[in-house]
């Protein structure tokens, strides 16, 4: 008997290690539409085993909880099982002695509060609430519905063109979206379950690099009818896009000296090239859409008068407007917003950085994008500053690990003060308040509160690019005729305004800032439903036929991740960091995929929409 | 063309053939339990997989392709173990009742496991229970129901009314009723055709032999029995009849033995619609500012709720004819017991129908006319009626052959087709010429309103009356894309012939059930092979219906024919979809 031992696990216990790596990703690939009550008896069920047994509330307590619940789901409940499931997990938090115990049952309470109709549902019923949805998740993850498993299936057989047709069907930025797409679908990727999602978004950007140019799509015959798109961004492309198959005279107004709306002011050429957003745009306007650009929509003409002239209107207006940190010195000379510079940057209005010292103040996405664009401005130094902590940052892991990597400084926990100015007026210094994370909000994220007994931090700026947000423009229209209210336009589900015949709108105006794909679709609904209120039912097809499933062994396999040129390389210029898939990779890569349009639930029902 | 290897035999097929479709064409059938052609292709029960060289996993015949060099086996050890753990865990769920089931003998899970030589079940039972209104003329026993997904497919894809779902998640999914109701709370057309997918017996009609029995075996009354057109076309396949030997002459000496006391023919009052109906059309036809257009035939029940379900709008084209079967009822309980000298009160009618949806019909509280009770006491199907010849261990084969009873027992070649789909309209096309002008057509000249094409459109120019614009369909998937159509005005006719089932009664939702064939069309060609060979092709030449006339009713739609033979279709209510 040694006084002590090293812990080694045992066999059981690597494996079960194993199991908990695995349970991690099935959850991640949890397919949406599950019944929630079923849910909670699953999880339930695991926390039971991880009871350590002592305390009553915990060990008996979840137990019966399990019971009821199963209960509920069998169909041999009563309404007041449910009120007694509520008060047994209330009782179990308020009693239990560990987390073990009182977390498992917070989840249960939060349930029962939080889906009490579905408990219900089932007590009435002996049914689910609702109708037994379990489509193909990268499909129903994407707001436009593309065929994903369609176009994989295609790119796996070198059938590029007929991928990004296939495409087209649903979303008219099959480029764009290849290149910066956010790429929702990937998330519940069911090959999660075996190793990792597929990489989705590289491979139609590889349909899309190496598709031969496309003919311009077939349009319907001209229904006479006139729509005008506000907007000529993702969204009122879209829009434009479809109704013009549909046979529809459309014209776009854009309020800036070109098309592409954020695509362009927004997002940089570095990770969108330019000739890329003009090929795909060039492709759309091929339909006949007719195109105003610099017309300011109630400055250059007037609402009403479009109204008068168009037979319906789509407003995509964006969210091109910054918001403010409000501190003091924000107005001093040398400080510019995101929307400001990237905006110039978008019409090749490129300011010289060169020995500048850059703060950019910010954690999302498009505070990346300034530090990026600073560093290849020429930027000496740049740091961002951020309240909280890196990890808390809302912008994706990898354009802060691209930052980075290029040289910016991340300055995390760190509450802007002041600008600190010269005698000129201009910006020299940002103050900080340095800061501890704190409490979890009711958003999950925790709050940063100032660090006791910690002197404020004077960060050396010549410019300070403000990066915390977006909102819609005003726009030179009546609020009321568009139904602004809080600072966006309410518009229902299927785009139609209210009280607003034949107006829709959608997109980042509606939403708040958002992704482009959400605009795609928003434009994609709205044509829908535009042909609809005109008195038509278009409808649209895609003529590609889907190659069948091979029959292939689905071993676990890595996943191709997306390379990029090396930092030193690309961070003093605005060329695509991104390097494409290789036609090797894209094989491999979309062989990967297990075509849940065929295999699983797809083949009965959902696994493919073929027009719509 | 794709070369693979199946069992060590060589099968060259077209590409994107199936493994089951090319063993099959070396005679090798794969087992298959939920797979139903262009149907139910969705893999879901596992029973037909095959093992294929180079991949781990087994793999589903019905729905994965042949590939250059594939080598298939069948029956390897992986195969056979497979096949066999997964009819068992389907049988540990199954209420697995065969002696008390009606498909006994006619289930392909029974057959299967049968096949399998499965004797002993390695996994506990756990069936659901058994809980449904009986008073329903549709049955759905969930503990049988295997979730193979037939009837949600039938119902959203051929007939397009969505009754049946997909309900709860994991291992609690079910097929249930959609839109968690009750079937009495849906637009459900009792048209059956989940019942003639079911693989099992997890869906039936109710069964109302004993009620027939019990009549049969009460002195005090008198049982006629009447027999649909179709049922003459089928009743033979589950009584191991040839088609020549399952005529409508035998049938009738065993439903003899059965004891009934006068056993008539439909085609009797299908004629006696044609008459009624084709006289509505020409009178609507001549008077067309005062109807709502186009008329739409009213025999099918199914298509009736359908109608009074989906589109109520339509209610007031419908024909107000009965049904034959309607018809039949009154005429026996007014006309026939009066000649008689019987009391209709104790007078017991029932029919064999090839359809469920025709037990509701009868139910329809308006459908008392002749004398105050039901005009059709009893529906049975022809699986009951079959199945009664068994209980009564009536050797059938062996029987002589009798005619009809008189005189509700005469049909014409015009009456047998109404089994078929096109026929009504063919028969009222005939008779509505000769009506109008006076002659006869050629019985063939409408020719055009058969067949089996989803749908059938026709314009036929009657001397006298001009061009008359018909339409026939049936499936109420093909029916909805009719109704919508007309209702957008984007297509307009005069008349038209609604079937709810494929194919017409020949295809009814009572019919024998074979698993994974349509036997609609041939059935159909029976009825129109009849047809050829009658004597008498014009349903207005029935001596018995003209002796009726005559004798009774005095002239098409009169003052009791309007009371006995026409309806009020607005005098019920079915459940609305919301829309």
């Amino acid at each position: 008997m040694s006084r002590l031992d090293i812990n080694t696990p045992s066999q059981a216990q690597k494996v079960v290690e194993g199991i908990y790596r695995d349970i991690e990703r099935r959850i991640a690939a949890s397919p949406p539409g599950l019944c929630p009550v079923d849910m909670a008896l699953s999880f339930l069920t695991l926390c039971l085993a991880q009871t350590c047994g002592k305390c009553v509330p915990c060990r008996i307590g979840l137990s019966q909880l399990c019971t009821l619940i199963r209960q509920v789901l069998d169909g041999e409940a009563e309404e007041s099982t449910v009120d007694l499931i509520d008060k047994t997990a209330d009782t179990i938090v308020q009693s239990a002695d560990c987390a073990i115990g009182i977390e498992a049952a917070r989840m249960v309470l939060s349930g029962v509060r939080g889906f009490r109709e579905d408990y219900l549902s089932h007590v009435r019923t002996g049914n689910c609430l609702g109708r037994h949805e379990n489509p193909v998740p990268c499909v129903a993850l994407c707001p436009a519905g593309v065929d994903i498993p369609g176009y994989i299936a295609l790119v796996h057989e070198g059938r590029c063109e007929e991928a990004v047709r296939l495409i087209r069907k649903d979303n008219p930025f099959p480029a764009a979206c290849g290149y910066i797409c956010e790429h929702p679908c990937e998330a519940r990727c069911r090959r999660n379950m075996v190793d990792n999602a597929i990489n989705i978004r590289a491979l139609k950007r590889y349909a899309v690099d190496n598709a031969q140019p496309s003919a311009p799509p077939a349009l319907a015959e001209a229904t006479g009818k006139r729509v005008a798109v506000i907007g000529g961004g993702p969204g009122g492309l879209s829009a434009a896009y479809y109704l013009a198959i549909m046979g529809h005279s459309v014209t776009v107004y854009e309020k800036r000296k070109q098309l592409g709306g954020m695509l362009r002011y927004g997002i940089p050429a570095y990770r969108l090239p330019r000739e890329v957003l003009d090929n795909e745009i060039s492709y759309i306007l091929s339909t006949g859409i007719q195109v105003k650009t610099g017309v300011d929509v109630g400055v250059d003409v007037g609402y009403d008068a479009l109204r008068e002239e168009y037979d319906a209107m789509y407003i995509s207006i964006g969210a091109h407007t910054d918001k403010k940190v409000g501190i003091e010195g924000e107005g001093s000379e040398g400080v510019i917003s995101a929307v400001k510079l990237l905006g110039g940057i978008g019409d090749g209005d490129m300011p010289d950085f060169t020995g500048k010292q850059v703060v950019v103040i910010g954690g999302g996405n498009v505070a990346m994008d300034c530090v990026r664009s600073s560093i290849r401005l020429g930027a000496d130094k740049v740091s961002c500053i951020y309240r909280r902590r890196r990890a808390d940052m809302t912008a994706l892991d990898e354009e802060v690990d691209g930052a980075e990597a290029e040289g910016a400084q991340m300055m995390c926990l760190q509450s802007p003060k002041r600008i600190e100015t010269d005698e000129n007026g201009h910006c020299v210094a940002l103050w900080t308040v340095p800061q501890i994370i704190g409490e979890i909000g009711s958003d999950g994220r925790p709050k940063p509160h100032a660090k006791r007994d910690t002197p404020e931090l004077r960060i050396p700026a010549d410019v300070i690019i403000v990066a915390v947000g977006q909102g819609i423009e005003t726009f030179g229209i009546n609020a009321d005729a568009v139904n602004v209210s809080r600072g966006t336009i309410k518009a229902l589900p299927s785009g139609q305004m209210k009280d607003s015949d034949g107006v829709f709108a959608g997109g980042d105006c509606v939403t708040g800032p958002a992704t482009v794909i959400r605009a795609i679709a928003a434009g994609k609904v709205a044509a829908a439903n535009i042909d609809e209120y005109l008195g038509y039912h278009h409808v649209i097809a895609s003529d590609v036929e889907i190659p069948h499933p091979s029959l292939s062994n689905k071993l676990p396999h890595g996943r191709i991740n997306a390379v990029e040129r090396l930092p030193a390389e690309r961070c003093s210029d605005f060329e695509c960091i991104e390097c494409g898939m290789s036609a090797q990779g894209a094989e491999q890569e979309s062989s990967r995929c297990l075509r849940c349009d065929h295999f699983g639930y797809g083949n009965f029902r959902g696994g493919r929409r073929e027009r719509w | 063309m794709v070369t693979l290897t199946i069992d060590k035999q060589t099968v060259t097929v077209p590409e994107g053939t199936t493994i089951l479709d090319a063993a099959k064409t070396v005679n090798i059938e794969i087992p298959h339990l939920c797979y139903f052609r262009e149907l139910n292709e969705i893999a879901a029960c596992r029973i037909c997989v095959v093992e294929v060289d180079g991949c781990d996993r087994l793999v589903t015949s019905c729905n994965n392709y042949v590939e250059e060099g594939m080598v298939v086996h069948t029956n390897s050890p992986k195969v056979r173990r497979s096949r066999r753990v997964t009819i068992q865990l389907i049988l540990s769920q199954h209420d697995c009742n065969c002696p008390s089931c009606v498909r006994s003998g006619n289930c392909m899970l029974q057959k299967i496991a049968n096949d399998l030589n499965i004797v002993m079940n390695s996994y506990p039972k756990d069936v659901r229970p058994f809980r449904w209104d009986m008073n329903l003329p549709l049955i759905r026993d969930e503990g049988k129901c295997i979730k193979c997904m037939r009837c949600v497919q039938v119902c959203d894809k051929i007939q397009n009314v969505s009754i049946w779902d997909v309900v709860n998640t994991g291992s609690r999914t079910n097929v249930g009723v959609s839109g968690n109701r009750k079937l009495d709370a849906t637009e459900c057309t009792y048209c059956g055709q989940c019942i003639t997918h079911c693989p099992v017996g997890a869906l039936r009609e109710r069964d109302d032999t004993t009620k027939v029995v019990e009549a049969i075996c009460d002195p005090e009354i008198t049982t006629i029995v009447q027999v649909a057109p179709a049922v003459r076309a089928a009743w033979g396949e589950s009584m191991g009849l040839t088609r020549e030997q399952a005529s409508a002459e035998r049938m009738v000496t065993a439903l003899k033995r059965l004891g009934f006391d006068y056993v008539f023919d439909t085609n009797f009052t299908a004629d006696l619609t044609i008459m009624e109906e084709g006289s509505e059309f020409i009178e609507r036809f001549t008077h067309r500012d005062e109807y709502a257009w186009p008329m739409f035939t009213s025999c099918c029940p199914g298509w009736v709720r359908f109608l009074k379900s989906q589109y109520p709008e339509f209610t007031a084209n419908l024909s107000t004819a009965k049904s034959p079967q309607q018809m039949f009822g009154a005429v026996a309980k007014s006309y026939f017991a009066e000649k008689r000298g019987l009391d209709p009160h104790k007078v017991f009618v029932v029919s064999i129908m090839p359809c469920v949806s025709k037990k509701s019909e009868s139910a329809i509280g308006v459908m008392n006319d002749a004398c105050g009770d039901p005009d059709v006491d009893v529906v049975l199907t022809t699986r009951e009626m079959n199945r009664l010849f068994r209980s009564e261990h009536i050797s059938v084969a062996s029987l002589e052959e009798t005619p009809f009873d008189s005189p509700l027992g005469t049909g014409t070649g015009a009456a047998v087709i109404f089994g078929a789909t096109g026929g009504v309209m063919d028969a009222a096309l005939r008779s509505a010429y000769f009506l109008i002008t006076g002659t006869n057509p050629d019985a063939d000249a409408f020719k055009t309103v058969r067949g089996t094409q989803d749908r059938r459109e026709a314009v036929f120019n009657i001397p006298g009356a001009g061009n008359v614009r018909v339409a026939v369909v049936s499936g109420l998937s093909n029916t909805r894309k009719l109704m919508e159509e007309i209702r957008t005005g984007a297509a307009e006719y005069d008349f038209v012939e609604v079937m709810a089932c494929p194919g017409g009664c020949a295809g009814g939702g009572g019919q024998p059930i074979h698993d994974g064939a349509e036997l609609a069309g041939c059935r159909g060609d029976v009825l129109w092979g009849l047809d050829s060979k009658a004597q008498i092709r014009y349903s207005h030449e029935n001596p018995e219906v003209r002796a009726m006339y005559e004798e009774y009713f005095g002239k098409p739609l009169g003052e009791r024919s309007h009371h006995l033979l026409h309806t009020d279709h607005f005098a019920w209510e079915m459940p609305t979809k919301a829309k």
